[in-house]
């Protein structure tokens, strides 16, 4: 019995040495291949370009909902509409979404708005400095890049007029729909087959 | 002579390639103005003619690349311009493995032309080494060969939102395809680069103008993610991410970023567009649940299908895709009475881990009316839901993951409708 185990066992890890690869004719794979280059610090700064809920990332700079007025003017109503309504189904609504309610699983057509949906105002400059506008992205300052995000978050009561939006009030705004995200609870704790 | 008509058919075949790429050529043309190119799919050309006795006349000569039969003209449902889609048709696939020129397609800022010996993969944040490789760079790692889908999390939206009986399978479930992909694993790059225990996310981001951003589990990269440069025996199609795309088996589509360029370590999620204003998923009450990678087990009959016809009772296939982002699929259960009994169908191809696989089960006919279903289980237990299952605990208005059972009905003459309601 004891033995049939034993060769049961050898067996099954012969096996596994088969699936094994066989292409490195006995040298272990090495922790490291040392293939590839190391970046400079000019490199790595150069494409580094994300922001984060705390506010790292983000540039010098600022701006007022003010001059955020002037550049949505030029540069965003002709898709997102004069007033942030968009233009469906390619140029999302911007402001204007039903404050205070979060039912949102009861209707598509509830529109989700920076002020009711958003859970970071950071994620608001990220996007618009990658992004927009649409057939130019990467074209707006940073100082333009906080006075579009000042404008928006005006438009929907989260910004006073006249205040001065940079990397430090940006991320201190608090979105009302921020406690409202879950994160993935579909298995639940134990996983299994539970439709949620 | 041999020259002249040697240059004559290249000179044929470069016209034909180009009438063939129609849209998607233009639109790639730096200059041209992607707004103005007609989304609508180019008519199949007029009825090819064969000849009486195709064993009487020599055939046509060989040619540098193939061309699909005249007789067959598969084509996606392109949408959107700069944003857009373009769907698969899933009717009119066979086997399991999506052409590439048909694999779904889903654009944010339009489909880059990037020259692979400029394009690079940076490795930095919470790393020991930031490195930084070329796509050759890439192709010097141990390679690994697997076969898995990608299905956009919105897929069968308007089919939940909107159904209507006059919805193809593309129209319902389009944008999920089957691809064989080459790559390296993510785990030997991060290995390579030395990611910190502290780095619990990694943002993977895009080299195409929307530099498209998602947040993902550093478990992921060391469990199955792969860096990949091939598809279905040769380099990746511009719209799938050429020269190289993150490829996250079993997560949403969106997460699978294409034309990687930037691979960032950090300790928290980045909290991008991408993942906060879209990719989350209202649920009843007031919760919007975010971070729902992986694609829940779903199936579809796509043949007999809208706008097939059964020309009669007897003897029908019943034919269809089940997948599940959570690993195998384990069977997948037939009903032809609208759920009321269900028969196991035939798993006709290999039960590959969070990959397409082609069901099939053959029906006698009756000739009365019938509602047609399939229902997919997998390995970890989870049944595809029906419609109502589904509404119950996410609600009307949420806004992805959409794997109801789906079901056809055939009316006594024979037509076949979508039905959404299961």
């Amino acid at each position: 019995m004891r033995r049939a185990l034993v060769i049961a066992m050898t067996l099954a890890v012969a096996a596994c040495r088969a699936e094994a690869r066989d292409d490195y004719l006995g040298d272990k794979e090495p922790q490291r291949f040392g293939i590839g280059h190391t970046p400079t610090p000019a490199e790595v700064a150069a494409l580094d370009i994300d922001v984060s809920p705390n506010g790292a990332g983000l540039p010098a700079g600022s701006g007022t909902p003010e001059q955020g007025a002037t550049i949505y003017a030029a540069k965003c109503a002709s898709c997102h509409g004069k007033n942030g309504e968009g233009m469906a189904p390619a140029y999302p609504q911007l402001v204007g979404g039903p404050k205070g309610v979060f039912n949102f699983a009861s209707d598509y057509k509830i529109p989700r708005t920076i002020g009711n949906y958003w859970p970071y105002s950071t994620t608001l400059f990220d996007y618009i400095r990658r992004a927009m506008p649409l057939t130019a992205p990467g074209s707006l300052t940073a100082d333009q890049t906080y006075a579009l995000s000042a404008y928006l978050l005006n438009r929907e009561g989260l910004l006073p007029a006249g205040a001065t939006l940079d990397a430090r009030s940006l991320p201190a705004i608090q979105m009302p729909a921020r406690s409202h995200f879950v994160p993935d609870d579909r298995r639940g704790s134990t996983g299994g087959p539970k439709v949620r | 002579m041999a020259e002249t008509t040697s240059s004559i058919s290249r000179r044929k075949l470069i016209t034909g390639a180009a009438v063939a790429a129609g849209g998607v050529l233009l639109t790639n043309l730096p200059g041209a103005d992607a707004q103005q190119v007609t989304k609508v799919p180019a008519p199949p050309p007029a009825s090819p003619v064969a000849p009486d006795d195709p064993t009487k006349v020599p055939g046509a000569p060989t040619t540098a690349v193939g061309e699909r039969s005249p007789f067959v003209h598969p084509q996606r449902a392109p949408v959107g311009e700069i944003t857009g889609t373009s769907l698969t048709p899933l009717q009119d696939l066979t086997g399991t493995i999506t052409p590439s020129d048909l694999h779904f397609t889903r654009i944010h800022a339009g489909i880059p032309t990037i020259d692979p010996t400029k394009h690079k993969l940076l490795i930095h944040g919470l790393v020991d080494r930031p490195v930084e490789f070329s796509v050759d760079d890439l192709k010097r790692f141990p390679a690994v060969t697997r076969v898995h889908f990608v299905e956009c999390s919105g897929n069968g939206r308007a089919a939940y939102r909107t159904p209507k009986p006059e919805m193809t399978p593309q129209q319902v479930d389009g944008m999920t395809s089957n691809s064989e992909w080459t790559g390296v694993p993510l785990a030997t790059l991060f290995r390579e680069a030395g990611v910190q225990t502290a780095a619990k996310w990694f943002l993977a981001e895009g080299g195409d103008a929307s530099l498209l951003d998602r947040s993902i589990p550093v478990s992921k990269g060391h469990d199955d993610a792969l860096v990949v440069w091939g598809q279905n025996g040769e380099p990746l199609r511009p719209e799938q991410g050429f020269p190289i795309r993150l490829l996250l088996p079993g997560y949403e589509g969106n997460a699978n970023v294409k034309w990687l360029r930037r691979i960032k370590l950090g300790a928290e999620p980045f909290m991008t567009r991408w993942e906060t204003s879209k990719y989350t998923d209202p649920l009843p009450g007031d919760k919007i649940r975010m971070f729902s990678f992986e694609m829940d087990a779903k199936s579809i009959i796509t043949s007999p299908a809208y706008p097939e016809r059964l020309t009669g009772p007897g003897w029908w296939p019943i034919r269809g895709l089940a997948w599940s982002g959570r690993g195998r699929i384990t069977r997948v259960d037939v009903s032809t009475d609208g759920g009321k009994t269900w028969l196991a169908a035939e798993l006709l191809t290999a039960l590959t881990n969070k990959a397409h696989v082609r069901f099939e089960h053959m029906w006698q006919w009756n000739g009365n009316e019938s509602l047609i279903m399939s229902r997919a289980t997998d390995d970890q237990g989870y049944v595809q839901p029906t419609m109502a299952q589904l509404k119950a605990v996410r609600g009307p208005g949420t806004d992805y993951h959409f794997n109801s059972i789906r079901a056809w009905r055939v009316a006594r003459d024979g037509v076949v409708t979508f039905e959404a309601n299961t």
